[in-house]
């Protein structure tokens, strides 16, 4: 059901790397990196760590918790796996809101 | 294949399903378990014994994701598995360990496991707690699609293992010649196929669980909140320091009385002159003073043990990431300096599963600036010595308090140094930082306290090998030669030490250090606590009386004593440190570097130390 005033903080879809705890939903896409220093990972690389993660196209992931400092890095659950990263990487993942 | 070769099997899959523990049971081997995510950085190999006389040789490999490996520790697992480390033929069997009640991640590892083409046996390990949390899992369902043969183990109470060796003796007497291995490193777009798959496999053979796991989803809603998580971290590094601090002290008064009694009968026994000297003032004091803090280091090891096999040590990785972070270091890197804490040797070790080469540079270049329980001994000494007994505002002692400070300077020294490595020579981005939360376990008692004992032997053999044979140098260094006939002062200041100490003193005079002090240095060179036994015996052969901190505190200013608490916060005096580092880093650039930055701190610190100190009217 469409609300009538779309809240900013609900929008839908929406990137990991944004959600906070509670947030559920199912990826939908991941992104190969951004722009990141040439010396570090390449792109692809951080899209290929995501995936060996489970971070893939229809997994379910729910944010459980964030760090002390600045939110970051998250702690969620891909499938039922518990897995630690932080924001920077998990801007790459898309995701399908889903009702708590 | 002849039939007395011997097949080798490699336990490959994800940190934390129980690669270690299955490796011992199925060895009898002696290694470390934890619960860290990849603390198996060493090549591990053992036999195992078949009922029927057979025997295979098992290697336990560092745990992985993929054979795309990221860190050198992954290196080590791909290039094992494809037979491409030097001198060392591919696994004749790959058996793959999976964690039961985490299948998700590890199908995908198995499915590309299988395109290296090698026989592969899929074990279902952690079974008890699959079956606890009422996980069906369609065995041969899983079999077939894997196409491989499936078995379940508990590996730390032993069972399955016999059926999951004759799986694999089966599976190496069926494959004929070393296959050519068919893997590649896979795509992004072959890995999503993967994980589809094992999706679809989950799909088939797996019933999720009835009575999931609730307790590591509670623990951690206290354990990674945001002020309460961080609340319990700094409880647990609290009472890991009060602890090494007072609940090691009976034992310690009963090994120092042991030595002393040790002496006394030595002295009744052995006939008078230079025998006597070299045993009771070289042997017995000299291995005395270093062994009565095998209960500190104990305790310390014992704290470390369990956080890891708990869980726990992902969860204060998480914790202390941006943090670190802040400072140029890895989340990750906080395992490796907290091991610091007991020794910088194992930490440099376990910066093995850092993936970047310069994160795990500065991580190195920093642990030992972590306060090693190797320079416990020399802390305590002196603070004993100096530092009145008594409270501050009531609650807090002046001594406790001290020794904080010592370990706080230690600390925030290495985020300084790290900070200024990243802002000086490695200027970029940030690593990634992702790894699995692995779920709580009750440490097992028995893994911790065999874990415990390694660590105890290897301290005291080290006291045998090291420090033994140096403190019969520092005290012949000491003894002889004797003084001539009428000579004032006491005796040691003519001996060969006395003489090298005397000829360093003039470098060492700006930061407060009288010769016998700088010969204490020379020895501890090698090890840190060595320094506390040629205070004792240098002290002895000049004669003084009584107990070491006695000693001191009849000899020393305070202002010297701080100088030279200063100096050891920041000395590079650890020769084992220094050799892993150049093992580590492969060259003597780093430890050259390391040595030098460390050596000019400790002379800057113990001289602002002093200076400042006799400016306070220290003196
Ligand atoms: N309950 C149970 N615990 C296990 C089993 N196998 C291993 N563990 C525990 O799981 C943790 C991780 O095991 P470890 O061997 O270090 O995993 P590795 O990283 O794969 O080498 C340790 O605390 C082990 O005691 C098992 O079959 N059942
Ligand atoms: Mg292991």
């Amino acid at each position: 059901m469409p609300n009538a005033v779309p809240d900013p903080e609900r929008t839908n879809p929406f990137i990991l790397g944004e959600a906070h705890p509670g947030d559920l939903g199912v990826i939908i896409k991941v992104r190969t990196g951004g722009d990141r220093d040439p010396d570090e990972l390449t792109a692809r690389e951080i899209e290929l760590r995501l995936l060996e993660f489970g971070f893939v196209e229809g997994a379910r992931v729910e944010v459980l918790h964030e760090g002390p400092i600045g939110g970051d890095p998250i702690a969620v659950r891909v499938d039922g796996i518990r897995i630690a990263l932080r924001r920077a990487e998990a801007m790459n993942v898309i995701l399908k809101r889903e009702a708590a | 294949m002849t039939p007395t070769r011997i097949a080798t099997v490699a336990l490959v899959g994800n940190p934390n399903c129980g690669k270690t523990a299955l490796f011992n049971a199925l060895t009898g081997g002696r290694q470390k378990v934890a619960n860290y995510a990849g603390v198996t950085v060493e090549r591990k190999e053992g036999l195992a014994n078949l009922p029927t006389g057979r025997q295979l040789r098992i290697l336990d490999l560092p745990g992985t994701y993929s054979l795309r490996a990221r860190s050198p520790d992954e290196v080590i697992t791909r290039d094992a598995v494809l037979g491409r480390l030097a001198g060392e033929p591919p696994p004749d069997v790959i058996i793959c360990v999976a964690d039961a009640t985490n299948l998700g991640l590890v199908l995908r590892l198995a499915l590309e496991l299988k395109t290296t083409g090698l026989p592969m046996v899929f074990v279902l390990n952690m079974i008890d707690i699959a079956e606890r949390q009422g996980i069906e899992i369609d065995v041969e369902a899983l079999s077939r699609e894997l196409g491989a043969p499936v078995t379940a183990t508990v590996a730390t109470r032993k069972k399955g293992l016999e059926a999951l060796l004759e799986l694999a003796a089966t599976q190496a007497d069926g494959s004929s010649a070393t296959p050519p291995s068919g893997w590649r490193e896979p795509a992004a777009s072959e890995v999503r196929v993967a994980h589809r798959q094992a999706r679809d496999l989950m799909r088939t053979a797996v019933r999720p669980p009835s009575r999931p796991d609730t307790l590591t989803g509670r623990l951690d809603s206290l354990l990674l909140h945001p002020v309460g998580g961080v609340a319990v971290l700094l409880g647990l590094l609290f009472l890991m320091f009060q602890a090494v601090f007072t609940w090691a002290a009976p034992a310690q008064d009963l090994i120092e009385a042991g030595f002393a009694a040790l002496g006394v009968g030595a002295e009744a026994i052995l006939p008078d002159g230079w025998m006597t000297g070299l045993v009771v003032d070289g042997l017995i004091a000299g291995v005395g003073s270093v062994l009565v803090f095998l209960p500190q280091i104990l305790i310390l090891f014992l704290f470390i043990l369990l956080l890891e096999d708990s869980g726990y040590m992902a969860r204060a990785a998480f914790l202390m990431d941006r943090i670190m972070g802040g400072a140029g270091l890895h989340g990750r890197a906080f395992i490796p300096l907290l091991s610091s804490f007991a020794c910088a040797v194992p930490g440099i070790m376990s910066t093995r599963v850092i993936d970047s080469r310069r994160d795990r540079l500065t991580t190195i270049l920093t642990a030992p600036l972590m306060t090693c329980s190797a320079r416990i001994p020399v802390y305590t000494l002196i603070i004993s010595a100096l530092i009145p007994n008594r409270t501050v505002g009531g609650v807090l002692s002046l001594q406790g308090l001290v020794m904080f400070s010592l370990y706080a300077a230690g600390i925030l020294a290495a985020l300084g140094v790290a900070f200024l490595i990243r802002k000086v020579f490695w200027r970029g981005g940030s690593e990634p930082f992702m790894m699995q939360l692995p779920d709580y376990k009750r440490p097992e008692p028995g893994n911790v306290l065999r874990n415990l004992g390694q660590k105890a032997w290897a301290f005291i053999s080290r006291a045998g090998r090291i420090i033994l044979p140096l403190m019969v140098l520092v005290w012949a260094l000491s003894s002889w030669p004797a003084p001539p006939e009428g000579a004032e002062g006491p005796d040691i200041a003519y001996s060969a030490a006395g003489r090298l100490g005397h000829w360093l003193e003039p470098i060492f005079a700006p930061i407060g250090f009288s010769w016998e002090m700088v010969v204490a240095l020379i020895p501890g060179m090698a090890a840190r606590e060595v320094a506390v036994a040629a205070l004792g015996a240098i002290y002895a052969v000049g004669g003084e009386e009584g107990a070491l901190a006695g000693i001191l505190a009849r000899q020393w200013s305070l202002a010297s004593g701080l100088a030279f608490l200063a100096w050891y916060v920041f000395a590079p005096q650890c020769v084992a440190t220094l050799a892993v580092v150049k093992r580590e880093t492969g060259g003597w650039l780093w430890p050259s570097i390391m040595f030098a930055y460390m050596l000019g701190l400790a002379y800057a610190a113990a001289f602002l130390v002093f200076q400042a100190s006799r400016a306070l009217g220290l003196a």
